[in-house]
């Protein structure tokens, strides 16, 4: 990556988009932690979290997915969506084992926490069942329940839409919109275009690791560098 | 008071421990670069060589028969672990892999104790008993043929990394895996050909020790434990890390052993192996992790 | 498992418990359950490390080793209070652990296995050695046994019913564990750090508690093992014993509290059954090691019940009643 410069305007569905190996997934590693900048500072509600690890940011309240779907297989659905409520809770070793009171009332607590997230996904019927056994779109749906959960200020998708069919990307979509509705800020990496454009207020365009364009879904579509970038130089408009 | 002649003796020892530990830090290093897998079974072949050469030795009085057969039937041995105990797993993750070769290093020695038994059987010296003189200093002959013999394996060895094809390809593998897979370099050989050599050189190295240390179905596990520790402090990737580690390692314990106790002797291989862990994962010419 | 449930594990526990204490005639099941107690404290703690903490350790006799000769020593040479030495046994077993771990649990994948490895060895040839402070290989007797108040625990059927009472204990703990918010991010940890870490889990403090935990059951153990035979010797803390620790986690199952409890009391019985299995003891370990690592790599008894549920769950056109 080099010289990018991008900033996220709070509430809004911003995208990233650019073609495969334009350094899209390295810049949501960058600001959850995964990998370090050498060079630059990445501010997160006042403060530089650029260096710290993946544990810390994400206790700030930043939130993501994976490219390649990373749930917790051996657990439930409502399992993987409790885990969400992690930064949240405080029970330790000790009061884990011992199961204070105080302990027994936050498990609830975050027992109905996770519902509602899954709830929120549509999944709530499917708390109990293993969620290895989830299709590949319900899983996807459940990674977003999981960081839901969390609370967050940003949500970070990476290619949500991979590998879905025309009704699960509809249901995607509605989540998406929906998470603005509570007042997150998601930041979405996808190639799938007609998502992209429907939901994202503003799109960034990386290739070859730097920015080649950002602006509203209009413009983007229109500019030169970004269509040259995907289909080549020697494309008539 | 540091004197000369306990030192020079102590060398002595030591360097012969730390060829052998030299040998079988590289059949670490060999099984490692071609897979990736720390295979704690190593040192049952050191046991499993050094038991067969004696019996072979008890059958027919020929020591290079009895090295033969002894290396080849560890080989064939080694070979036949791969194949049944590493290829079938599903899910090859480190967890998996270190118990699977422990749980083999540990079915081996116990093979070896039911068919040896648990006494110690010697093995004829390759060249007699004649004990040389080396000023101050007293060498048996077979001090030097393990000095010797490993000097010459090593050589072998690095020659056919790097003038051999076959030897190359290995590197290959190491190197770069998928490029390797992409140029025809069948990965599963390379496997099956790492193994092979690995204990073919443990074998080796329990040959060679035999007629100093007497053949015992246990001496294996020390043995393989302590040449891992000088892999590690060599560095895991790097075949003349290992070589080093193992002189430095054998050297060590000689030097602590004479200097300071005898009892704590075995404490130093894994000492080092934590100093190394916690100061320098990586050993001392290691680069690839 | 809602609480109803979980009560009624217990009640059967110590109802089983008891009935065998009142039942059983002779010295003899006793001290071959105080040996079964004895183990799968050391088994369940292990367990957590290994089945739900992913990692392994390689060198558990040690922390075994620890909580015994810091008992048997404090006790025998110096005249300290048992459950004050158990206590210290505790804090040296929980501190070597956490000195370990922080280096090892910083790198990846198996360095907390080589260096417990390591460990474990040292332990064991220093026990051997420093013959003043441990008797060496002819090992330390004289060990007093423990006292609840009055009663003075010195036949087997007391130590059983204290071991077992203090084992239902720790499974209770265990369970409590697992089920709890520390056990969830442990298990998902497990199936994927990558997005535990994203989910604001310290991963590396989590590993270092488990191993920590798991080294204070070990010395809770050997605490006990100590004043239960009133002798120790540093052959019981070997390199192959923390070998058998594993098997029995694998025999059992990986990640199962009850499944610790039958990997220990299976290993521990069978050798005693069958007097001819001395011999093949060693190959026997390590041909369950190596078949169920590659065949059912979570262990026996899980991969067994794992088969089943997920037989079961395709039967049912793939839902799983609530």
């Amino acid at each position: 990556m080099e010289d990018v410069s991008l900033s996220v305007r709070p509430g809004a569905i911003q995208a990233i988009i650019g073609p495969n190996g334009a350094g899209k997934t390295t810049l949501f590693h960058l600001v959850t932690g995964f990998l370090t900048p050498q060079a630059g500072r990445i501010v997160f509600a006042g403060q530089e979290i650029q260096g710290r690890p993946p544990h810390a940011i994400a206790a700030l309240g930043i939130a993501r997915t994976f490219q390649l779907v990373q749930l917790f297989d051996h657990m439930t659905v409502l399992e993987n969506a409790m885990v969400g409520r992690h930064r949240l809770s405080r029970a330790g070793l000790l009061s884990g084992a011992l199961r204070f009171p105080w302990t027994r009332t936050e498990e609830k607590a975050i027992r109905e926490e996770a519902l509602e997230a899954l709830e929120f996904v549509g999944l709530a019927d499917r708390a109990q069942q293993p969620a290895a056994a989830l299709p590949l779109g319900l899983k996807r749906l459940l990674e977003i329940a999981r960081g839901y959960a969390s609370r967050p200020t940003l949500l970070l998708l990476d290619e949500p839409a991979s590998g879905l069919d025309a009704g699960e990307t509809d249901r995607l979509r509605e989540m998406i919109l929906a998470l603005r509705e509570q007042g997150i800020t998601v930041l979405l990496v996808e190639h799938d275009m007609a998502l992209t454009m429907e939901v994202a207020e503003e799109i960034a365009v990386l290739n070859y690791g730097r920015l080649i364009a950002e602006g509203p879904p209009r413009a983007i579509q229109k500019h030169p560098e970004v269509i040259a970038a995907y289909l080549g130089t020697d494309w008539q408009a | 008071m540091v004197t000369f002649v306990p030192l020079l003796q102590y060398l002595v020892s030591g360097l012969t421990n730390g060829a052998i530990y030299a040998l079988i830090a590289l059949g670490f290093g060999i099984i490692y670069n071609a897979t990736t897998i720390i295979n704690f079974a190593q040192g049952e072949m050191v046991a499993l060589g050094a038991l067969c050469a004696i019996s072979c030795y008890h059958l027919e009085p020929s020591l290079p028969l009895a090295f033969l057969v002894g290396t080849g039937l560890v080989t064939v041995v080694g070979l036949a672990f791969e194949r049944a105990a590493l290829r079938p797993v599903k899910d090859p993750n480190p967890l998996t892999l270190i118990i699977i070769t422990v749980g083999g290093g540990v079915f081996l020695k116990g093979v070896a104790m039911l068919l040896w038994g648990k006494e110690a059987y010697p093995l004829a010296s390759f060249s007699g008993n004649v004990p040389l003189h080396l000023g101050p200093a007293t060498i048996m002959p077979q001090n030097l043929w393990v000095m010797g013999l490993t000097g010459a394996l090593v050589l072998a060895l690095e020659a056919f990394f790097r003038l051999t094809l076959v030897g190359k390809a290995m590197r290959a593998c190491a190197y770069n895996p998928r490029a390797a897979r992409l140029v025809g370099i069948p990965a599963a050989r390379m496997v099956q050909f790492s193994f092979g050599l690995s204990s073919a050189l443990g074998a080796a190295a329990g040959i060679l020790i035999a007629p100093l240390t007497l053949g015992v179905y246990d001496m294996g596990t020390m043995l393989g434990l302590k040449g891992f520790s000088a892999a590690i402090m060599g560095g895991l990737g790097s075949l003349l890390g290992g070589v080093l580690g193992g002189l430095v390692l054998g050297v060590a314990e000689a030097l602590a052993s004479g200097f300071i106790s005898s009892g704590y002797r075995d404490a130093v291989a894994f000492l080092i192996l934590l100093l190394v862990l916690f100061l320098r994962p990586q050993g001392l010419l290691g680069g690839r992790k | 498992m809602n609480p109803g449930w979980l009560f009624n594990r217990w009640s059967l526990f110590a109802a089983a418990v008891l009935v065998l204490a009142a039942s059983l005639q002779g010295d003899y099941y006793f001290s071959l359950l105080n040996f079964i107690g004895i183990h799968a404290l050391l088994v369940v703690g292990l367990n957590l490390l290994m089945g739900y903490g992913g990692q392994i350790s390689l060198g558990h006799a040690a922390f075994f080793g620890l909580g015994a000769y810091t008992s048997a020593i404090l006790t025998a040479t110096y005249g300290v209070n048992p459950w004050l030495a158990l206590v210290a046994g505790l804090l040296l077993s929980g501190s070597t652990a956490f000195l370990l771990g922080v280096p090892a649990l910083k790198l990846r994948g198996y360095y907390l296995a080589m260096a417990t490895l390591g460990f474990g060895i040292i332990v064991y040839i220093v026990l051997n050695e420093a013959q003043a402070l441990t008797g060496g290989p002819s090992g330390l007797a004289g060990i007093p046994s423990l006292a609840l108040g009055p009663v003075l625990l010195n036949t087997p059927r007391r130590l059983y019913l204290f071991i077992w009472t203090t084992l239902g204990v720790v499974l209770a703990l265990s369970a409590n564990l697992v089920d709890s918010r520390l056990g969830r991010a442990l298990r998902a940890l497990h199936d994927s750090e990558a997005a535990a870490q994203s989910l604001a889990v310290d991963t590396f403090a989590l590993k270092l508690k488990v191993f920590i935990w798991s080294a204070l059951y070990a010395s809770l153990a050997g605490s006990l093992y100590a004043h239960t035979l009133n002798f120790i010797a540093p052959s019981s803390f070997t390199f192959m014993f923390s070998i058998k620790l594993v098997t029995m986690v694998l025999l059992g199952g990986m990640a199962s509290i009850w499944g610790s409890l039958l990997g220990a009391g299976v290993l521990t019985v069978l050798p005693e059954l069958l007097t001819a299995f001395h011999d093949y003891e060693v190959v026997i370990f390590g041909a369950i090691l190596m078949a169920v690592m590659i065949f059912l790599p979570r262990g026996l008894i899980r991969g067994l019940l794992d088969l089943w549920e997920f037989r079961r769950y395709k039967r049912e056109g793939g839902s799983i009643p609530v």
